[in-house]
């Protein structure tokens, strides 16, 4: 079982929202993607929050000083729009890139990218939201824009379309705290034959094992647990931040709605829970 | 006369995942030259074919650089090769991935697809992503010969954890190659194997932690002698 940090990205700074909203200002990502490496973690994603809004790509420079320290897996995506910006993405360093916009606007490219770099190199982001009637509805633009596509039938057409693996974020659980939507998760991973990384919600180490043996995750990305919980530990350094809203540290308040953990309590938890997860032993 | 110190070339035939292979190359003090030009791997003390991608582009590439008969003239020189993830494929006569592709043939046998399956509850899905030991090959003779010793494992304990990316394998004919198996479902494949002075993984070492990067401070070793 894969545990992978989420780090959303908006220019120089790591930033977490509520429903991918009201961006709070973190810290430098890559002082937390090498805290994260030291501490265990299996992978890192890196999602520029705002690029596709923007259409720029202001992330490379970032992924390469990442790549250079960090010596694990690192999935890269927002903003990618076509093969040549996957190209540059993994050229600076990322070892997969995850595409939601540009894949939806434009189905082929998924089968395009995967003939070309590797169909485990080409993650499809899913954003759900549920409507009324019950059923998930696709979202582009980080959680900003509906497409009236069925979120379930999205993830199957992808996976079929040459996907390796889908990253299915939740937008009602995102940044809430309130644990993964265990519904959404168990119908993607019991439809498609690749792996699925649950994203979204948790508050908790319940909430992680519930979307691995409830929800049937294959991997498991989080976020505002890890982040609140490496700022207070020991990330935090007033002085750095200069750009968006900084409020947040600034004012040093603790974030309620999550009890955070760190990736060590976690492993511990699953391991003791029977699930198998990557020793950490910091070998050498 | 002073010792020079040994050069590695990165193979870049536009498919590999170049930045993290020279990034770990960087870590372990290993000096390295990104190159697609067959005559710089003539003069190198030793090669890494990195690769992520499709068998068949990969391969229409390296023919059209001229670097596969560079590449099959340097594996004749004895020195050092690495040969990893794709770069593993490559190595082998053929594949059978997405119809019948020939490879450079310096290792019999071939690379098929790891089919996805269900062991009990759990599902193992395809792509293999993520992290998965290595065990030790024994050699059935000699039990006490630990093939590790003196290799790029040299020095990682029994069933050290590697980070996987893939869909297909390879199947050495000769099974006196393999250094490591990995176990996925039921599925038992070669995730390690060597040749004399050619090395090769199925994992990405590069992306494997501390763990990983021994492998890149064996294969500095391994070259300075």
């Amino acid at each position: 079982m894969r545990i992978i940090p989420r780090l959303d990205i908006k220019g120089p700074n790591l930033v977490k929202g509520i429903h991918l909203e009201g961006l709070r200002v973190l810290g430098k990502p890559e002082i937390f993607a090498n805290y994260y490496y030291l501490q265990g973690a299996d992978e890192l994603i890196y999602m520029d929050v705002v690029a596709s809004l923007y259409q720029r790509n202001s992330i490379l420079p970032l992924i390469s000083r990442t790549a250079r320290e960090v010596f694990i897996p690192l999935t890269v995506g927002g903003g990618l729009r076509d093969l040549t910006d996957i190209q540059m993405a993994l050229r600076a360093g990322a070892d997969k890139v995850s595409l939601n916009t540009a894949a939806i606007s434009d189905p082929n490219l998924i089968t395009a990218a995967s003939e070309r770099f590797g169909s485990s190199t080409i993650t499809i982001s899913i954003e759900a939201k549920k409507t009324d009637a019950g059923s998930y509805e696709a979202y582009t633009d980080n959680g900003r824009e509906p497409t009236g596509v069925d979120a379930i039938e999205w993830a199957y057409t992808a996976a079929k379309l040459g996907a390796g693996e889908l990253i299915v974020t939740s937008i009602d659980r995102e940044g809430t705290g309130r644990g993964y939507d265990l519904e959404l998760l168990r119908q993607v991973a019991t439809l498609v034959d690749i792996p699925v990384i649950a994203c979204g919600g948790a508050g908790n180490i319940g909430h992680v094992r519930d979307v691995i043996v409830e929800g049937m995750a294959d991997a498991v990305a989080m976020s505002s647990v890890l982040h609140y919980g490496a700022i207070e530990n020991q990330l935090f350094d007033n002085n750095l931040y200069e750009e968006g809203n900084t409020e947040y540290l600034q004012s040093q308040r603790k974030f309620s709605k999550v009890e955070s953990f760190s990736l060590e309590s976690i492993k511990d938890s699953l391991s003791n829970d029977g699930i198998t997860v990557r020793p950490i032993n910091n070998f050498g | 006369m002073s010792k020079t110190i040994p050069n590695i070339v990165i193979i870049d035939y536009g498919m590999g995942n170049i930045f993290s292979v020279k990034s770990a190359c960087d870590r372990v003090g290993l000096n390295t030259t990104i190159s697609q030009n067959p005559d710089e791997l003539y003069d190198s003390d030793g090669i890494i074919i990195p690769g992520v991608g499709a068998f068949e582009d990969a391969m229409l590439s390296l023919d059209n650089l001229g670097l596969s008969e560079a590449i099959r003239d340097f594996s004749k020189s004895n020195k050092t090769i690495l040969g990893l993830c794709l770069g593993m494929h490559l190595l082998f006569t053929e594949s059978y991935e997405f119809g019948w592709h020939k490879g450079l043939d310096i290792i019999g046998g071939d690379v098929v697809k790891l089919e996805s399956h269900k062991v009990g509850n759990r599902n193992y899905k395809v792509p293999h992503i993520g992290w998965n030991s290595i065990k030790r090959v024994t050699n059935n003779k000699m039990e006490s010969c630990d093939l590790w010793k003196e290799s790029l494992l040299d020095g990682l304990p029994e069933s050290v954890y590697m980070y996987f990316l893939h869909s297909f394998y390879v199947r050495p004919e000769d099974s006196r190659l393999l250094l490591s198996t990995t176990e996925y479902g039921t599925n038992v494949f070669c995730s390690g194997l060597r040749k004399d002075n050619l090395f090769a993984f199925q994992f990405h070492p590069e992306r494997s932690g501390s763990s990983g990067l021994h492998i890149y401070k064996n294969l500095a070793d391994y070259i300075s002698g």
